[in-house]
């Protein structure tokens, strides 16, 4: 089993006429991932590694029944495109692109609210169920498959941590990068729910880092919402304060939290083990299953 | 990319926000011109991107000519926190009767803007959020719609703020957040903001950092843009483009992807040594980057050893092997000794290209750390 990826899931392709596009739709396709469309204004009726283009994603939606979406414009249209696929409508959208305004990415999570997609990103790696298909950049290898859910905002630590599993013989159920922007769709806790629904998902990973408060709020739902057990890893214990930490950021929320510790106390205090390096977390989930 | 205060004035006086009367100047003679002009009392400004600047001695009200004189002085040149002063903002100073705190930035949480209003203006916002978070009203801004009147209103209200002065208030927060909204703005605040014995309003300081990001669609605010590094290493790594912070240890770390960086100075230090740097050489890294990245951190003359650290997804490890070899190969004698481990897309190919003459190769990333901390121990002995 999985969550929002599985055999159904058909995906169009934005931007799949660019490099990174058509790059990754053939390493998509490789990996057997049900790419239908592209949708590229301007560029319908090509074709890129054997998949249809179309001007706009609305027409590839209806033509090819897609029911995903994954983003590879530039970050000038990503939002526009992020629109676009929320208005087709696609139940799923990965949004891949790095540097997409911060205020761009407000509007489309408003947007967002009023929907049934899942949005997950932007500036992510993307969604694997192993075995399955892959929407995104993640490199499929590393993953194999098996019962634990792995979230994270970070794309080469999900790597990082993957490759620990898999080297243990702990395959994943579904892997969901989600991304280190500001403003994204899916979070630590849209993530986890969907894990704790999953009743082949027997464990999940959290991968986390400092700024913001996502890990200690995650936290809070781990001890009163999940009987689905969860290891936890955070980066930037070293990173000096101040660095990272907008000045906003403090304002808004009051107080200086968002540090490694507070997370990792946050967790802890969940009864969410948090190891210290990826060897770590892969020895805690060894434990637990 | 922040604004310096001179800059953000301009583009709030532009838009409507009184701002009081004030003149740029590079030199001694230029600030006691302008501030003959202006008239006194005058405040003399150092303008550089730092907070604090009252407290460090950048900040200084004269009276008259001679004393606008030895403060220009005193304060050209002068070194801030690690930032050299080369100009100074000369400034009608305000006669105020009270002193407030208006504001609008993300809430990266709720995924909307915000805009905030205090009365506990002039000193450390952030410390009267810390302390007394009720102290500061907010308002959440729906981002389809922008601020209505009536929210700026509440904000105002919210606050406390005396009703004289209210609705002038209130067309301040409008404004900021109008030019928030159209200049793609990170923060836009003052503070304070300086209400006078007649009930007028000026905004004594200015701060506006805009999205980096966003920069693309603000070719007049991009031209702003002033190198504002602290150190020359920071210098280099704004012209190569790399996310770096440096630290005081003596492992030079290089790695791909923020949270894997951050990971590998975390095990730096778990293993017992102490990183020298944070440094992201980002997705897709091909060779001129890691050229420019080994560049970065031999010029730290703290780095003992560096270990390099690349987990490919975009980013191919042929690539980066190549690059280092390259880099490597055109010293004479490489000067701190490199442990590079390479996994992810096209790892193999990459270890099998890497000139082991020059660099250590470790296969997990535990191992390569590790060395790089038994490198650094030997060589600073």
């Amino acid at each position: 089993m999985s969550v929002l990826v599985d055999e159904n899931t058909r995906v169009v392709v934005q931007g799949i006429t660019g490099g990174e596009g058509k790059f990754h739709t053939e390493q998509m396709l490789d990996y057997g991932t049900n790419v239908v469309a592209g949708a590229v204004p301007g560029k319908g009726g090509q074709e890129v590694a054997g998949v249809p283009v179309y001007d706009t994603v609305d027409k590839a939606a209806r033509e090819e029944d897609a029911n995903a979406a994954v983003v590879f414009v530039p970050p000038a249209f990503a939002g526009d495109a992020c629109f676009e696929a929320l208005d087709a409508p696609v139940d799923l959208v990965v949004a891949i692109t790095e540097g997409i305004p911060t205020q761009d990415m407000s509007k489309v999570y408003r947007k967002l609210q009023e929907t049934d997609t899942h949005l997950v990103g932007p500036n992510c790696p993307g969604v694997i169920t192993p075995g399955v298909a892959k929407l995104g950049i993640l490199p499929g290898n590393i993953f194999s498959e098996g019962n634990v859910g792995f979230v994270s905002r970070s794309g080469t630590l999900t790597y990082q941590v993957v490759d620990s599993l898999t080297e243990r013989g702990i395959g994943q159920t579904t892997a969901i990068g989600i991304g280190g922007d500001p403003i994204i769709g899916t979070d630590f806790i849209d993530a986890l729910e969907l894990f704790e629904q999953d009743p082949d998902t027997h464990a999940v990973v959290m991968c986390g880092e400092i700024g913001g408060e996502d890990e200690e709020e995650a936290a809070q739902y781990i001890a009163g919402n999940m009987d689905t057990p969860v290891v936890g890893f955070i980066a930037g214990r070293t990173a000096p304060p101040g660095k990272r930490m907008g000045h906003a950021g403090a304002i808004v929320s009051g107080s200086g939290t968002g540090t490694a510790q507070s997370k990792i106390d946050a967790l802890e205090d969940a009864g969410t083990p948090v190891g210290d390096t990826p060897e770590e977390v892969a020895d805690h989930v060894e434990d637990i299953l | 990319m922040k604004l310096h205060e001179y800059q953000a004035k301009r583009v709030f006086a532009e838009a409507g926000i009184p701002t009081p009367d004030a003149k740029l100047a590079e030199t001694v003679d230029a600030a006691v011109d302008a501030a003959e002009a202006i008239g006194y009392p005058v405040a003399i400004k150092a303008q550089v991107q730092v907070g604090g600047r009252g407290k460090a001695g950048g900040i200084k009200l004269v009276d008259d000519k001679a004393e606008a004189r030895e403060a220009a002085d005193e304060i050209l040149g002068m070194d801030l926190k690690g930032y050299h002063v080369d100009r100074v903002l000369v400034e009608e100073a305000v006669d105020f009767t009270n002193e407030l705190y208006v504001g609008v930035t993300m809430d990266r949480g709720e995924g909307k803007p915000v805009a905030m209003v205090s009365t506990r203006g002039g000193v450390n916002i952030e410390e009267v959020a810390a302390e007394d978070p009720d102290a500061i009203a907010r308002e959440h801004i729906d981002p389809a719609f922008g601020m209505h009147p009536y929210q700026a209103r509440k904000a105002v209200y919210d606050a406390g703020v005396d009703r004289e002065v209210a609705n002038d208030v209130a067309g301040v927060l409008s404004t900021l957040y109008d030019l928030w909204e159209a200049r793609d703005g990170s923060d836009a605040e003052i503070n304070p903001l300086m209400v006078t014995a007649d009930d007028e309003v000026i905004a004594a300081d200015a701060v506006m950092n805009i999205d980096g990001d966003a920069l693309f669609r603000q070719p007049e605010l991009a031209e702003m843009q002033e190198d504002a590094a602290e150190d020359d290493l920071e210098a280099k790594a704004n012209d190569y483009g790399f996310d770096y912070v440096r630290l005081d240890g003596n492992v030079g770390i290089i790695g791909n992807g923020a949270g894997l960086v951050m990971t590998t100075l975390d095990l730096v230090d778990h293993y017992g040594g102490q990183p020298a740097n944070f440094l992201d050489i980002g997705g897709g890294a091909k060779a001129e980057r890691v050229t420019n990245a080994l560049d970065m951190v031999f010029s730290d003359e703290n780095v003992d050893a560096v270990v390099f650290n690349i987990f490919g997804g975009i980013t191919r490890g042929d690539e980066v092997a190549q690059g280092i070899n390259e880099a490597l190969e055109a010293f004479d004698e490489i000067p701190k000794r490199v442990v590079v481990r390479l996994a992810g897309t096209n790892a193999e190919e990459g270890m099998e290209i890497l000139n082991t003459d020059l660099v250590t190769v470790e296969k997990t990333l535990e191992d390569a750390v590790q060395r790089a901390v038994e490198y650094a121990e030997e060589d600073s002995a």
